[in-house]
């Protein structure tokens, strides 16, 4: 049991999709502007992703190599349209905050990622859980992400005041600059430095290896 | 016309206001000539399938579009995702096979950019926005165009920003990763001073 706990919690730090494998940070970034939304976004992706892992984990020997990317790509619409549909039904207000990117969860490329390198090679339970790890990963950088902006940027969490602003008697100005695009930059870049200080062997020799320009042109 | 392409291009630029394509912004910016190659593929696919998804989705899926059928109350907008995505990998697909029959030094030159461009989110987000902000075919043209322009404009310009910060000292721990992070969010403040600006 050791050993299916760790492929859990492995892709939460470790291996995280989003500061490792460079996955998915579209989304990651642009609904992070309050809590609510990366909430609402990590059990969308969370659920898919874990579906979709399933769904090619089990089919996996019977689609052609050469065909199998469209496959992916038909299983893992199909889900979106699911759970796009599903928010428009039942939390319409939410889907309208989202606007496209539930739909781009299609193009996200953990989804694909995970389908392509795990899910197509292995049983269905081992699938399942790396695609539990993998959205249970996504979702702490955004609710991480989600937790700063809305805090900084409008001194609520969740709609509820921690912070009591000017406007209402207290003392804090909000930062506008939070809402806004370059922010997510920022805080993730920060955040990929604060976690590369304390974990140094990630920044020694990570998986993809960013190249300087110097070794580049060797 | 001027105006949308403009905004498309500079304010509401795919990249660095809506954090599209992203992955592939970051992943293939450590050069300048792939960068270049990257973003001309993403221009031409863009340019051709905003455009076309907008016909499917205006005379396929849209509610009443199936009315000459004798099918008036026919919504098939759901299905909305999945010809979006069908079409562009189609469409890659088919410019592949005419630019190497006809073009091969153009091939050659976009090599393996133009597939990975079919997974790029900024191509579906391009038609979903196209969609959602309601444009008329025209406006799909040049609005396919711009975004693909804005796009490899971003790209090109980090691109050419990381080749100069090789040179630079920059903290272990903020190497690579956190340092585009960082740049792509100063180039994102650069780039919305220009909301607002009339022509």
């Amino acid at each position: 049991m050791a050993g299916k706990f760790h492929q859990i919690t492995d892709p939460v730090i470790q291996n995280n999709p989003i500061t490792i494998q460079i996955l998915g940070i579209c989304s990651a970034l642009a609904v992070t502007t309050s809590l609510a939304n990366a909430l609402t976004m990590s059990a969308a992706l969370t659920i898919v992703l874990i579906f979709s892992s399933m769904s090619i984990s089990l089919i996996r020997n019977h689609i052609p190599s050469s065909i199998r990317l469209i496959v992916q790509i038909t299983i893992i619409a199909s889900l979106v349209i699911v759970a796009d549909q599903f928010l428009q039904a039942y939390a319409f207000d939410m889907s309208q905050r989202l606007s496209i990117f539930v739909g781009l969860i299609v193009t996200n490329c953990l989804v694909l990622g995970r389908a392509e390198s795990f899910a197509i090679r292995n049983p269905v339970w081992p699938s399942v859980l790396d695609a539990l790890g993998n959205g249970l990963g996504y979702s702490s950088i955004l609710i991480i992400i989600g937790t700063i902006r809305e805090l900084f940027g409008t001194g609520n969490l969740l709609g509820y005041p921690i912070f009591q602003t000017i406007e209402n008697g207290g003392w804090y100005e909000p930062l506008g600059f939070m809402a806004l695009a370059p922010s997510a930059f920022f805080i993730l870049g920060f955040l990929v430095w604060i976690i590369r200080v304390f974990r140094p062997e990630q920044a020694e020799n990570p998986d993809y290896h960013l190249r300087t320009g110097n070794e580049a042109r060797r | 016309m001027i105006e949308l392409f403009q905004i498309a291009v500079f304010q509401d630029n795919l990249a660095l206001s809506f954090f599209l394509g992203i992955c592939t912004f970051l992943a293939v910016s450590r050069r300048i000539d792939t960068a270049l190659g990257l973003g001309l593929a993403l221009i031409i696919v863009q340019t051709i399938t905003v455009p076309l998804n907008y016909l499917i989705h205006n005379y396929l899926l849209v509610e009443g579009a199936w009315a000459w059928a004798g099918l008036p109350e026919v919504d098939l907008t759901f299905l909305k995702l999945i010809s979006f995505i069908g079409l562009i990998a189609a469409m890659v697909q088919i410019l592949e096979m005419v630019l190497d029959r006809y073009m091969p030094t153009l091939h050659r030159a976009l090599g393996i950019y133009l597939p990975l461009v079919t997974v790029n989110c900024a191509i579906l987000g391009a038609s979903l926005f196209m969609v959602e902000r309601q444009y008329n075919f025209e406006q799909s043209i040049v609005y396919g165009l711009g975004s693909g322009v804005g796009w490899a404009l971003a790209i090109a310009a980090l691109a050419a920003i990381r080749e100069r910060l090789s040179y630079s000292n920059i903290p272990k721990g903020l190497q690579g990763l956190g340092m585009a992070f960082i740049v792509t969010g100063l180039m994102s403040m650069g780039f919305s001073a220009f909301a607002g600006m009339q022509i």
